[in-house]
């Protein structure tokens, strides 16, 4: 199927998307969001410009394999709980630090956010692995 | 910390492997290395459990009804060792047997897949994380079963995967229904409340779904229809993982389930335990006898054979639930290298159909051997453990004045022998057959895995002592909850 | 509120079972589907129905008057997950399946056995 249209979309919209996922993505310790809706999101992005131009067209279009952004995600979700080991904390305690201290950008990040980064790789990963392996026959 | 391990060293082990999935060699060489380490990690959990007592950790920090915990008892520990031990053998198995496709197609990352799943739900302090286990290791299941796509599989896989999914939703279902009642997922903290409570008619229908769940994941009648119809599709390495692993996480599920939950209506869960683990073994071993295929009989034989499992859980006694524990060892040992065998007879001859088999034992001494050992064991002939394993049942039994069900387990062992010698006769001692499929080479990884899982049959049958020992330790934790309950709460 | 919950429960668990019961092989994950969503309302409605109250609130220490439960939600989006997984796969084994047989039904499941 070939649309014009849906070409000309899929190509903007997949940075948009992309943008926004991680909009997505930070926000979502206190607020509605976070990494699995994130990778939805992301995975969602490269789906819509596999159906305007093909699943060999996307894959040669991205610098990554899905599967091995799964593992990346599996792995960067695993590397999350060992700064609490070195703090002296059990397995996966979450360990915080505010960045910019009473000025306006105060930013507090923590090792909950880096897990969310990994389940965030782990299912756009596989959500693109399930639907090109779908969509290619 | 040491807690942590199990679970995440398979998925560090699957991170690697899905990188490096290119490199057949250096796949087939670190999972037999990984595995290793994972069973070493196994053993350095049961020896500080049994020296400490039982353990628990708080990943996360969060203190126990909140978090998640992860407890470790003897029994957990045992069946971790036991179960990375198959997956050892396994991995030496595979390179020799499953074919290059499947071997790149993810099957080693699968294996530790299914693993991390099997080792959570060991270690696992809390229901719904019990359940994430499950799915974990059934998904694995699911891709390891489907694994190459013939028709057969398929056919096979639909099955298994409907007939799971279906068990699961009981599972959550259960869950839902005791969380509403009792505000808790922690199992220690939730037996501690519902040993309180006034009203219990929650508790008998949730823990009903929680059975049903297991029994479908275990296969006692009458929820085992799917085992049969789909462990034989797979090459047999798969179904050999399969038959040491996971039927046995659901037996052992339903150990801690009982153990902890039972509380209200004993006379009528003894009743129900018993009754279903006699029609379990008694129709399980009646519908092996009827089968022609090696992998089917076998496969018919894991049923019948939980069935002796649950019946130590029926009897509860310590010296019931011991010989329940050291039959499942035995088992999941035993199982495994029948099925192993069988890939043996495959490689040499083409078939795994009895009509096409025979003059083995002539031609292959030493795979008559590695066959030999494990089915005389699980027909329950002195020296091997398999008697040992009936006979601390039956000898609970009888302690227990649950002489019917003892009667059953003797009968059923006697049907045991017959199909176990059915094979035998068939495949090793008739005459080899005119129209025999192939005679193709036997891998020698194969003969070694298969030879190093029949020399673990028969330290285990040697070294009863020790073992029964650590058996009746866990025996006790399991049969007085209160040593798991304040394990876990601190109280 | 909690009648109209419970009918509607009971209506997926019709709809899943009466789908499960169908010769064709996709409805049959159809019905793995409504019987996963089933479920995922049971959890929500064993969690206890509390209307109009959020599930956290910024900057409240040690009170529990006026939220809801949070712990249902993270089990059902957890259920979500998991049954997202396990479509995604069995639609893609019948889809493999009927590549393979050239047909959805069901009798086709017991072929040579």
């Amino acid at each position: 199927m070939e649309s014009i249209i849906l070409q000309i979309a899929a190509r903007h919209l997949r940075p948009l998307l992309i943008v926004l996922s991680l909009v997505v993505l930070y926000r979502g310790h206190n607020e509605p969001g976070g990494g699995f809706i994130g990778g939805l999101m992301f995975g969602a992005a490269y789906i819509l410009y596999a159906m305007a131009f093909g699943v060999a067209k996307t894959q040669e279009s991205t610098f990554f394999n899905p599967i091995n952004l799964t593992a990346l995600g599996l792995l960067i979700a695993v590397v999350s709980g060992l700064p609490a080991l070195l703090l002296g904390d059990s397995f996966m305690t979450g360990a915080w630090y505010t960045f910019f201290k009473q000025t306006a950008f105060e930013l507090k990040l923590g090792t909950p956010l880096i897990f969310d980064v990994g389940v965030y790789f782990a299912v756009a990963g596989m959500l693109m692995l399930v639907m090109f392996s779908i969509m290619e026959e | 910390m040491i807690l942590v391990l199990p679970i995440i060293l398979p998925l560090l082990i699957m991170v690697v492997l899905i990188f490096t999935r290119r490199w057949l060699f250096f796949q087939q060489a670190f999972s037999i290395l990984a595995s290793v380490v994972l069973m070493w990690v196994g053993f350095l959990i049961l020896m500080d459990v049994q020296q400490n007592g039982i353990k628990a950790v708080q990943p996360g920090s969060w203190d126990a009804p909140f978090g998640i915990t992860l407890v470790a008892d003897l029994f957990s520990a045992i069946m971790m060792v036991t179960a990375s031990f198959v997956a050892v053998v396994v991995m030496i198995f595979s390179p020799g047997f499953i074919d290059k496709e499947r071997q790149t197609a993810g099957y080693y990352p699968l294996v530790f897949g299914l693993l991390m799943g099997v080792n959570g739900a060991f270690f696992t302090g809390d229901l719904f994380n019990l359940y994430v286990w499950y799915e974990v290791m059934l998904t694995s299941s699911f891709v390891l079963i489907a694994l190459g796509g013939s028709a057969e599989q398929l056919r096979g896989s639909i099955k298994y995967v409907t007939i799971n999914f279906v068990a699961s939703i009981f599972f959550v279902s259960a869950i839902g229904i005791l969380y509403g009642q009792a505000g808790t997922l922690n199992m220690a903290d939730l037996a501690d409340k519902m040993r309180s409570w006034d009203e219990h008619t929650y508790v008998n229908s949730a823990l009903m779904l929680f059975f049903i769940a297991f029994s479908v994941k275990s296969a006692l009648v009458p929820f085992f229809f799917w085992l049969p119809a789909s462990y034989h599709t797979p090459p047999v390495a798969i179904t050999a993982l399969f038959a040491g692993t996971l039927t046995k996480v659901g037996v052992y599920t339903m150990f801690r389930f009982y153990s902890l939950f039972v509380v209200y209506d004993q006379m009528f869960w003894t009743l129900f335990i018993l009754t279903l683990a006699g029609l379990t073994m008694f129709i399980g071993v009646l519908m092996a006898a009827s089968q022609f295929d090696i992998r089917k009989i076998l496969s018919f034989h894991i049923i019948s054979q939980v069935g002796y499992m649950i019946m130590g859980l029926g009897i509860f006694t310590v010296s019931g639930i011991a010989g329940a524990i050291y039959f499942t060892i035995h088992n999941m040992l035993s199982k495994t290298n029948t099925f192993l065998a069988g890939g043996l007879v495959y490689q040499r001859s083409g078939s795994y159909d009895l009509k096409y088999l025979g003059g083995l034992y002539k031609a292959k001494p030493l795979l008559a051997l590695l066959f030999f050992i494990p089915a005389m064991s699980l027909a329950g002939i002195p020296p091997l453990p398999g008697f040992f394993g009936k006979f601390f049942l039956i000898k609970g039994g009888f302690e227990a004045q649950q002489y019917f069900i003892t009667a059953v387990a003797i009968l059923t062992g006697l049907f045991t022998l017959f199909s176990m010698v059915k094979i035998w006769n068939e495949a090793y001692w008739k005459k080899e057959p005119e129209d025999v499929k192939s005679r193709g080479k036997v891998h020698p990884a194969t003969i070694m895995a298969t030879s190093l899982l029949a020399l673990a049959v028969i330290l285990l049958g040697i070294f009863v002592g020790p073992v029964m020992e650590l058996s009746m330790q866990a025996g006790e934790q399991i049969v007085n909850p209160q040593m798991y309950i304040s394990a876990v709460l601190g109280k | 509120m909690l009648f109209l919950f419970a009918i509607m429960i009971g209506v997926l668990y019709g709809a899943a079972v009466y789908l499960l019961l169908r010769r064709n092989i996709f409805k049959l994950v159809l019905g793995l589907i409504f019987l996963g969503h089933a479920t995922n309302m049971l959890l929500f409605v064993a969690g206890g129905l509390t209307n109009g109250k959020p599930a956290f609130i910024r900057g409240l220490q040690g009170e529990t008057v006026g939220m809801s439960d949070p712990l249902p939600q993270a089990l059902i989006l957890t259920a979500i997950v998991i049954g997202l997984g396990v479509t995604a796969f069995a639609l893609t084994l019948v889809y493999r399946f009927y590549k393979v047989t050239k047909t959805v039904d069901f009798d086709q499941l017991s072929e040579n056995e």
